[in-house]
């Protein structure tokens, strides 16, 4: 009997058995998925919650309800992997045989890592967005919030979903609107990059949005410390920030345990193969979704393309076969603009996101790099498609390859 | 993509004067380079930072972030905007050849 271990039952381990289980003969293969909680949670819906468009019921699910039979699901948080004994020992001390390990337990971010983040003002005038429970803690401030200067803070790269912090901005700055709050308010958008948009072409068609938002932009801001009794977020290179309501996005890092096992980098992220996404030097060991570091965005999207492309080159591997085809960075974002609009991008390790139509058979086509209606209702639709097509490890009506059609050269 | 002079050698640049193919990029480039960003002199703190991203480019395909310098190579983030004011990130890409960090769009 074969031993298939899966760590984390979010969005990529739960493709992954999947897609897996009908392909692996039950009678030869033993699959288990271990996750540290029960709760799966609808990332992408984490941004709607603050704005009260969301509530928690809207984005929670029972990560059990998406394990396929032939699964078996061991709810403990995870110590280390033994790569030398081939085991996986959880903190119960029940250890788990593999003879092949497939590890997606994500990114998450860590509040800790940024000096004076975590004190008596987190979750007062300190916020983020990317946990439930910021998430919900956020709304509740803004319900009593009467305008004052909001500042969204970046703080490190790479995290996951890398346009949310700019959705988020976005829909501040909307919402601000909508309570007549927006004349005694200023929202500042903070980046270590050099810029809201870096790629040429999404910084020339959209590096407008945030001027005709009147939304402040602080470049190459590398946050140092946040001295919360001043009120005042602190670069490297000792600029000061202030703030009245400050919306962090801090360090996001890998999960512990890929620290304690030796496998991951500086971040706890494990680098992997681009069309096997097995480790170099642990051929058996792999890593997909936000835990593998393949050089492109954290994201669903990302986690979804890069699936199709892992389990076939899997399921060769198993066989002695080599891997067809490589992972091309394939992701596709729908970037929510305020009022009703949203955006959307689609773009790979080559190809930057580009103006034009995006053909979707059936429903679309949508706008690419342009504002419209139709991409708002796409991103709300996209909800339903998670659960259903997406977690359920159903293909969607797209290549996992990106494809030009539709797209204009600039 | 255009072309330009640097130190006497015809190099291929960006719009922002990134060098874009690392393979042209060889040490005797850099203090040119750091000139034209407000360095006067290289020190073994700059060399030991653009050895290791050189070095760390050629297996990743990626610069390396500060966190990752600071964690691999020992230079604290403070010391590194020392050494290269203000813009650390993308100061240290351009005098060692390699494209500047970027976002997702």
């Amino acid at each position: 009997m074969k031993k298939l271990v899966v760590l984390g039952a979010g969005l990529a381990g739960t493709m992954a058995v999947n897609r897996l289980r009908p392909h692996l003969d039950p009678a030869e293969w033993d699959i288990t998925i271990v996750d540290q909680d029960e709760t799966h949670i609808y990332q992408p819906g984490l941004l709607f919650i603050p704005f009260g468009m969301y509530h928690s019921a809207d984005v929670i699910r029972a990560r059990r309800d998406f394990i396929p039979s032939g699964v078996r699901f061991v709810l403990a948080p995870i110590e280390q992997v033994d790569t030398a004994r081939q085991r996986v020992v959880l903190s119960t001390g029940v250890e788990l045989e593999y003879d092949y390990l497939i590890i997606a337990t994500g990114t998450s971010p860590r509040p800790e890592q940024t000096a004076g983040l975590l004190g008596d003002a987190w979750r007062d005038s300190i916020h983020d967005f990317y946990t439930l429970e910021g998430a919900m803690a956020l709304a509740h401030r803004m319900e009593s919030f009467e305008g004052g200067r909001v500042v969204v803070d970046v703080m490190e790269l790479p995290f996951k979903c890398p346009v949310a912090p700019l959705e988020f901005v976005f829909l501040m700055d909307w919402w601000l609107q909508e309570r007549g709050l927006r004349d005694r308010s200023e929202i500042v958008y903070t980046t270590p990059l050099s810029g809201a948009f870096t790629k040429p072409v999404s910084s020339r068609r959209l590096g407008h949005l945030l001027d005709d938002k009147k939304i402040g932009l602080e470049t190459d801001f590398y946050t140092e410390r946040v001295d919360a009794d001043r009120g005042v977020v602190v670069s490297y290179d000792e600029r000061e920030v202030p703030y009245d309501l400050l919306v962090t996005i801090p360090v996001n890092m890998g999960a512990d345990f890929v620290a304690r096992s030796g496998l991951g980098d500086e971040l706890n992220h494990i680098p992997v193969d681009k069309a096997t996404f097995a480790m170099e030097e642990h051929p058996n060991v792999f890593a997909v979704g936000d835990a593998a570091e393949i050089g492109t965005s954290k994201a669903g999207s990302v986690a979804h393309f890069a699936s199709e492309v892992f389990t076939a080159n899997f399921l060769r591997g198993i066989r002695g076969l080599a891997p067809l085809e490589t992972f091309d960075g394939h992701a596709n974002c729908f970037i929510e603009s305020g009022f009703g609009k949203a955006m959307l991008i689609d773009f790979n390790y080559t190809t930057e996101p580009l103006p034009g139509k995006f053909p979707l058979p059936g429903i679309g086509p949508f706008t690419l790099l342009e504002e419209s209606e139709m991409n708002h209702w796409g991103k709300l639709m996209f909800r339903w498609t998670y659960w259903n097509v997406l977690l359920r490890g159903k293909d969607l009506p797209l290549p996992s390859r990106m494809l030009l059609a539709g797209k204009e050269s600039a | 993509m255009s072309t330009t002079q640097i130190a006497g050698r015809e190099v291929h640049v960006d719009d922002e004067g990134f060098m874009t193919d690392p393979a042209e990029w060889t040490e005797d480039l850099a203090p040119t380079l750091a000139k034209q960003v407000g360095i006067d002199e290289l020190t073994p703190d700059h060399w030991l930072v653009i050895r290791y991203l050189r070095t760390d480019f050629a297996a990743e395909g990626e610069t390396a972030t500060l966190r990752r310098i600071s964690s691999n190579a020992g230079v604290t983030t403070k010391r590194l905007f020392e050494l290269f004011p203000q813009k650390p990130g993308k100061k240290m890409a351009y005098v060692s050849g390699l494209p500047k960090p970027k976002g997702c769009i």
